[in-house]
């Protein structure tokens, strides 16, 4: 019988009782929910963080299955709404924001201002770059976690985390790019936002090392 | 001389956005660390290159 209590303590039994404690008291906002940051979002749901900020504009789309955690009965919902649902369904005591806006730089601040950690998860380098600013130029105290290179069929062991700064780290292979002709593939894409969301349960637990 | 990405420069005086022009960098795409801090792009004109200095630029790729 799946209660709260059960499920709680399977964490706590797996992570430790003052991990969990920190997972649980835990804000992490994820920019983007492609395949980053949809797969990110689930390993953190399934870790117990205490509560994710989602954010991204655009809706589920049929060429979005071959990697990204949603559904074919889900095409055409917001990737909000369909992945609060998904997650909902793994850990029904997550707490949940969703922003259906594309991230600028007016409205980004305020949307990841309760984060402790911010995933970086978007498609698109300028927006990568942009992030990056955003964070460092208003809250230098936060942790960005975000990934740069993982298009293509080349090794998963290419992929790695980076230690930028003390607050900032990169996954993926820094080089593989989605514009160079090699598709995105859910194996590689996967690895890489296992390496996203295993550097953010780090940071909570304050190892501040990849 | 100043570390950029591994490589020795003689840029010590000259501003990071200077560098990051001469090297032919896209601003658009980068981030970029110095002494492991992050250079809010606003002030990049404004940060001058000291003898030491250790740099890296961010190259970023698409894909997520």
């Amino acid at each position: 019988m799946g209660t709260k209590e059960a499920f709680y303590q399977a964490l706590v039994k797996r992570h430790g009782a003052e991990n969990q404690k920190k997972f649980d008291d835990a804000t992490v906002a994820i920019c983007g929910l492609g395949g980053l940051g949809s797969n990110i979002a689930i390993c953190l749901a399934r870790v117990g963080i205490g509560k994710l900020i989602l954010i991204d504009f655009d809706t589920v789309d049929v060429t979005n299955l071959h990697r990204q955690q949603y559904k074919f009965n889900q095409v055409g919902m917001p990737k909000t709404d369909a992945l609060k649902e998904n997650l909902l369904e793994i850990n029904p005591f997550i707490k949940i924001e969703t922003h259906q806006v594309k991230l600028t730089d007016e409205n980004t601040s305020s949307l990841i201002k309760d984060a402790d950690v911010i995933c970086e998860a978007f498609d698109n380098a300028e927006c990568k770059a942009m992030l990056t600013d955003i964070v460092f130029t208003n809250y230098p105290e936060k942790y960005l976690v975000s990934g740069s290179g993982m298009a293509g069929l080349s090794s998963a062991n290419d992929i790695v985390t980076r230690k930028i700064t003390s607050h900032f780290f990169i996954s993926g292979d820094g080089v593989s790019d989605v514009n160079a002709g090699t598709g995105l593939v859910a194996t590689r894409v996967m690895v890489c936002a296992g390496h996203e969301a295993h550097m953010v349960i780090r940071l909570l637990m304050g190892e501040i090392n990849p | 001389m100043v570390q950029i990405n591994g490589k020795a420069y003689e840029a010590a005086g000259k501003t990071v956005g200077s560098v990051i022009q001469e090297l032919e960098y896209d601003v658009r795409t980068i981030a970029v660390e110095l002494n492991e801090e992050i250079i809010p792009k606003a002030t990049l004109n404004q940060v001058t290159l000291k003898e030491g200095d250790v740099m890296e630029v961010v190259s970023f790729v698409g894909g997520g």
